[in-house]
């Protein structure tokens, strides 16, 4: 069984396959709703012959040192949107969550987003410096942070403009470019308080400001409760070392809070008695409102959640039947305690069943377990995390927060699914 | 590299920077930093001005060096160009359809422009400039914005009386007063109005990239019609053999070049692709695509807007071969004076070699 991708518009790549799809699925899905199993008119010669894999020899072990997923999947790649961007170096791309499942990333496949480009920076090379209101600047070498007590946590990252695209209307029509600025990892490092212990925070020291070491840096204010609390500078994720876009080899990690702050290629820590309000703080990452004033410091994500499947690059192939709607929810202020999911546009709700026990500010699985008649579904999620925080609509979002506020979209996604089984990203009133 | 790590081992054995005893409350890892590297990276500028380094500079020398780094991506105003972002102007705009959101318009600090500058900038050659150049850099923004008179001159002392207009305009996160109320009550769970419409589709816009739609094989799909799957995995090959038909001919172009010299090329080019796109579907962006260069008269690439100076050169009869070239990658603004690539110049002869033999590799 293998996943065909095909041109969105049913071009080039095997046009006559969909419209066959849809034609024998509608054609046999009604015997499917009934009867369960259909009867095959022949043999099937996958299993009555024998095949080149069940007879030939297949590759050694040292065919592949470090492997890549079967070339079956190659479409299942980040993708970029050129024209949000001036330039590729200084952009984003998107993680496909429409073609994966369960809860954690791959880094090859995990966003990036960049600021002047994905540096390459040794481990040899790699300096951190703590620097500022501490008892004593210090500078760590690589080898110097696997020398520290180490910890283990998975939590999101999410980019701050993740669904920006969205808040004039219903714009990319997929859930890798609504969703997509959006990863979950296992990492690996030392924590904030650890670093910060060994330099010793003066009492005034109420806010660290930290940099990467590529030509943007980065920098970003964080509050020193926030530094002390959960952060932590990371140099493995998903069990190996981090990948070169995503910091490699050392990054931060700020549970719950906007991506941007995540710095890679960390190298500086500095302690001070107030933010810095650097480029990265005032003219980006500052959420516009109607008044024409801004609000700065947003770095929460709060709850939010989108089904990854239907969804546009994911449509119903089967016809009426056993289905399964799936998707993922998460909370920067802590667990997701429930995840709705609605059929008709928010009319009606169910609560769907999570995969696993939801971890703190960490990618959260669902699913729904559907028999679908064929009929077209509006398909909303709605996340609720552990705070009672409910995630909002867009038109609730719209009305305090206007349209032009860029970052921090968590309104609920509406995908409408026609009777051939096609999704599509659009607004319901 | 190992430079460094000898220099280091050795001092610490001379005592000079001792490995740190280690504390009860500590790990006692790490060692102190020197004051000259703290001034090398602690180099953050805040609001009240603390951070400036001692400097000046002036209106006038700061149009200047605009015009040298900046005005290619930000146009000579301080207007934008294309699609890198306008400096000035977009004062009013901020509850518009369309907000412009500049220095003058919406940062609140100077401090974050004489930072951003000093560290970030210019794109791709980033911190290149001197200090004195950060201040009249930023004396042009003033200046540009309306801010200050032309015969201005910024300084570290007279740096924090200059406000920015809209640093009134950002309020703390309020959203835990303001919305969480709202969003926090128990939600409905059915009935919960009338049956909806669409009211807007994504669609429409057409603005989404193409994408593979993922289509599994079901049981249904298989009965009475085996045939499918196979007419569909040719349809994929078949698509996927044009580029390899690409990588032949391409193959033919490298055999006269020395691979070697094209892979350092190729290595070299990062210090290009900031502004030049190079090889399969390159197109035109800061700078012009740069297939098929060799051989070609200066400023000639289709669709790319050439500055006065350039097209001047292209006029004149410079036509693009080894020597001028490496000329002009020795020295940009020697060979071409006023011409707009905000590059410095490439010292190395074998880097130039390794350079136009990697675009050699991309001319037919």
């Amino acid at each position: 069984m293998t996943d065909t991708p095909m041109d969105a518009k049913g071009k080039s790549r095997g046009a006559s396959r969909r419209d066959f799809l849809r034609t024998a699925g509608l054609a046999a899905g009604g015997a499917a709703l009934g009867a369960g199993a259909g009867r095959a008119a022949t043999p099937d010669p996958l299993i009555t012959e024998v095949q080149p894999w069940a007879s030939f020899l297949g590759e050694g072990v040292d065919a592949t040192p470090y492997g890549m997923p079967i070339h079956f999947e190659d479409h299942v790649v980040r993708r970029n949107v050129e024209w949000l961007t001036a330039d590729p170096i200084a952009s984003i791309n998107f993680t496909p969550i429409h073609a994966l499942d369960g809860t954690i990333t791959p880094q090859g496949c995990a966003f990036e987003r960049h600021h002047s480009g994905a540096i390459e920076l040794s481990k040899e090379d790699y300096r951190l410096m703590i620097t500022g209101l501490v008892e004593k600047p210090l500078i760590f070498t690589f080898g110097d942070l696997l020398r520290m007590p180490r910890i283990q946590r998975t939590f999101f990252c999410e980019c701050a403009a993740n669904s920006g695209m969205e808040w004039g209307g219903a714009q990319l029509n997929a859930a890798q470019f609504t969703h997509g600025m959006i990863h979950n990892m296992e990492y690996t490092g030392v924590s904030l308080r650890t670093l910060l212990n060994e330099a010793g925070v003066k009492p005034e020291g109420s806010w660290i400001y930290v940099e990467g070491a590529d030509a943007s840096s980065n920098g970003r204010s964080i509050p020193m409760e926030k530094a002390l609390d959960d952060c932590m500078i990371a140099f493995f994720a998903n069990g190996e070392a981090l990948r070169m876009e995503h910091g490699y080899p050392v990054r931060l990690v700020v549970p719950g809070w906007e991506g941007n702050l995540w710095v890679k290629w960390l190298r500086r820590i500095g302690v001070h008695d107030a933010p810095i309000y650097s480029r990265e703080e005032t003219s980006k990452y500052t959420d516009l409102m109607p008044d024409g004033r801004a609000r700065e410091f947003t770095w929460a994500m709060h709850a939010k959640s989108v089904i990854t499947s239907p969804s546009p690059q994911m449509p119903i192939g089967h016809g009426p039947g056993p289905m399964v709607i799936t998707g993922l929810a998460w909370s920067g202020l802590g667990k997701i305690a429930r995840v709705d999911v609605s059929l008709d546009g928010g009319v009606n709700w169910q609560t769907a069943r999570l995969a696993g026990e939801p971890g703190d500010k960490a990618l959260t699985r669902f699913y729904v377990d559907h028999v679908w008649d064929g009929k077209p579904m509006y398909l909303q999620s709605r996340a609720i995390d552990e705070t009672g925080y409910v995630q909002p609509t867009k038109e609730q979002l719209r009305a305090i927060r206007g349209v032009n506020s860029i970052y921090h979209n968590n309104g609920i996604q509406t995908w409408y699914v026609n009777e051939s089984g096609e999704a599509e990203n659009v607004e319901v009133s | 590299m190992s430079k460094c790590r000898k220099l280091i081992t050795t001092t610490a054995l001379m005592g000079v920077i001792g490995v740190l005893p280690a504390f009860a409350d500590t790990l006692g890892l790490g060692r102190l930093a020197l004051p000259e590297e703290i001034a090398a990276w602690d180099v953050a500028v805040m609001p009240d001005g603390r951070g400036l380094p001692e400097g000046a500079g002036n209106v006038f020398d700061g149009e200047d060096l605009w015009i040298d780094y900046c005005a290619v991506c930000h146009g000579d105003f301080a207007e934008g160009a294309g699609v890198w972002p306008p400096i000035v102007g977009g004062r009013g705009t901020l509850t518009a359809d369309r907000p412009l959101k500049t220095v003058e318009s919406y940062w609140p600090y100077l401090s974050t422009v004489w930072d951003y500058v000093n560290r970030s900038m210019p794109f791709g050659a980033a911190q290149t400039l001197e200090t004195d150049e950060v201040y009249a850099i930023t004396a042009y923004i003033l200046y540009s914005a309306g801010l200050v008179d032309d015969d201005y001159e910024l300084t570290h002392e007279n740096f924090t009386e200059n406000r920015l207009p809209n640093e009134g305009g950002f309020y703390f996160d309020d959203r835990a007063e303001v919305e969480f109320p709202i969003f926090t009550q128990e939600p409905c769970m059915s009935d919960c109005g009338a049956p909806v419409s669409i009211s807007a589709r994504a669609t429409t816009l057409n603005v989404t990239p193409d994408f593979p739609i993922i289509r599994n094989l079901y049981t249904e799909d298989l009965i009475g019609n085996g045939a499918a799957d196979a007419a569909a995995e040719e349809v994929i090959e078949d698509a996927s053999a044009q580029p390899e038909a690409e990588a032949g001919e391409a193959e033919t172009q490298m055999a006269s070049l020395d691979p070697e010299l094209v892979a350092a090329g190729e290595a070299a080019w990062r210090q290009c692709r900031t502004c030049h796109q190079i090889g399969d579907g390159a197109r035109n962006g800061t700078g012009p695509q740069l297939n098929d260069i060799v051989g070609k008269m200066a400023a000639q690439v289709d669709g790319f807007r050439y500055s006065p100076a350039f097209v001047d050169a292209g006029e004149s009869g410079v036509i693009w071969d080894e020597a001028t070239l490496d000329a002009f990658l020795e020295n940009p603004a020697g060979m071409i004076p006023r011409n707009r690539m905000s590059f410095r110049g490439v010292r190395s002869a074998d880097e130039r070699a390794a350079l136009i033999a990697y675009m050699k590799s991309y001319t037919n």
